[in-house]
């Protein structure tokens, strides 16, 4: 067995909606890594302190509340002040296909929406070189 | 060493070399108890306490990795809302790994830095469901054994021997019917024990017993050494370690297994 990646799965902002990012979370588990749940409504001061802490390589965004314009580019961000430019960001939810090259450009590497598999998502995980 | 370089360390913790601590006077608080009797709520009432107090806490929460994907989840800290803000507290999920050589001993390496690094209070938190868990909190200086109503399953705390390792019991849930019962049922148990630790009723939940929960748990003796209990806890976790690290134990699993070798004979084998 592989190292595990460590993987902060995180719930940012004014959202109670965290099925999917538990799903996620058990996924990724039964896939190898050791994922770290924030639980909900963390900032993303707090997100970027757990993923220090935590010393994780990647952290997971869901917002389904529509706040993802300002939320993930803002931890993206944070992590770059921080100098933790290594860290991986990837995001999920309810987020338009017009609003993801912002969130491309502002560090976002990976978005998954409504559909995609589990497996899609541990391949690309899988992918990282960390 | 900043926050980051800290999160690191503990990452390579089994390569570095750290001083040892002074384990008396105590400054490493185990918590354990059966899942579900409020460990990691109450654990955020202790810690918002001793930051108050001014204490800097570090708190390492264990939890076993899936033996079949390797992989953890780790959730103690979506119930703990103390330990996301502040520079005055640290929090850290460990997943067991399944090491080959136990994880007592790298634990054990862990809090040493950061005791090392200053930090003034340190709890280690893991579910109390098997031994080999028991045996993890085991590292700390002294042990803190949480309780709930209605569980039924004294019995099983006290055939394993967890009973006997706590310096301190909170029965917690007092807001809930049967958690009076739970600490007469536990109390007279303890009547037949050599060492009786004190036992306070509480509640996470609504705050109910708090302050004397953390007044106990301060006024815990400074120094008095370890009890047998516990020093044998760390002794099997030492064996079992050093046991599963024996440059030979591949080899002798194999002749085990292909039925060649006695039980006896592998355990001479790898003395």
């Amino acid at each position: 067995m592989a190292t595990p990646l460590r993987i902060v799965i995180a719930k940012p902002g004014l959202d109670g909606h965290d099925r999917g990012a538990k799903v996620v979370a058990r996924a990724l588990r039964d896939a190898g890594h050791e994922v770290i749940y924030t639980g909900l409504r963390r900032t993303p001061e707090q997100i970027v302190r757990i993923v220090m802490d935590e010393d994780a390589q990647v952290v997971g965004l869901s917002s389904l509340s529509g706040a993802h314009g300002f939320l993930f580019p803002r931890v993206c961000e944070l992590l770059r002040e921080a100098e933790m430019n290594d860290v991986i960001v990837f995001g999920g939810g309810i987020i338009p296909e017009r609003d993801r090259k912002a969130l491309y450009d502002a560090g976002v590497s990976a978005i998954f929406g409504p559909g995609t598999t589990t497996a899609e998502m541990v391949d690309f995980l899988d992918g990282l070189e960390v | 060493m900043d926050r980051r370089q800290l999160g690191k360390a503990l990452s390579t913790i089994s390569t570095l070399e750290v001083n040892k601590r002074n384990r008396e006077p105590w400054c490493v608080l185990g918590v354990t108890g059966a899942p579900g009797v409020g460990k990691s709520c109450l654990v955020d009432r202790i810690v918002q306490s001793w930051l108050e107090q001014g204490e800097m806490v570090a708190v390492l929460a264990v939890d076993p990795s899936s033996p079949v994907s390797g992989g953890a989840l780790l959730g103690d800290r979506l119930r703990m809302s103390s330990v996301d803000d502040g520079e005055n507290v640290y929090f850290r999920s460990i997943a067991t790994r399944n090491h080959p050589g136990g994880i007592a001993a790298n634990l054990d390496k862990m809090v040493d830095l950061l005791v090392s690094e200053g930090w003034t209070k340190v709890i280690i938190e893991t579910v109390g469901a098997g031994q080999s868990e028991v045996r993890i909190v085991a590292v700390a200086d002294r042990i803190l054994l949480v309780e709930g109503p209605s569980r039924g399953d004294l019995i099983q705390a006290e055939k394993a021997g967890i009973l006997e390792l706590a310096d301190l019991i909170a029965v917690n849930k007092s807001d809930l019917d049967g958690a009076e019962k739970t600490a007469d049922e536990i109390q007279i148990s303890l009547e037949m024990n050599d060492s009786k630790p004190l036992l306070i009723l509480c509640s996470a939940e609504t705050g109910e017993g708090i302050p004397h929960l953390v007044q106990a748990l301060n006024d815990l003796p400074a120094a008095r050494g370890s009890t047998v209990a516990k020093m044998r806890e760390r002794l099997l976790a030492a064996h079992q370690e050093s046991l599963l690290n024996h440059p030979d134990l591949a080899e002798v699993l194999k002749g085990l297994s292909q039925g060649g070798l006695t039980l006896e004979a592998a355990l001479d084998a790898l003395r």
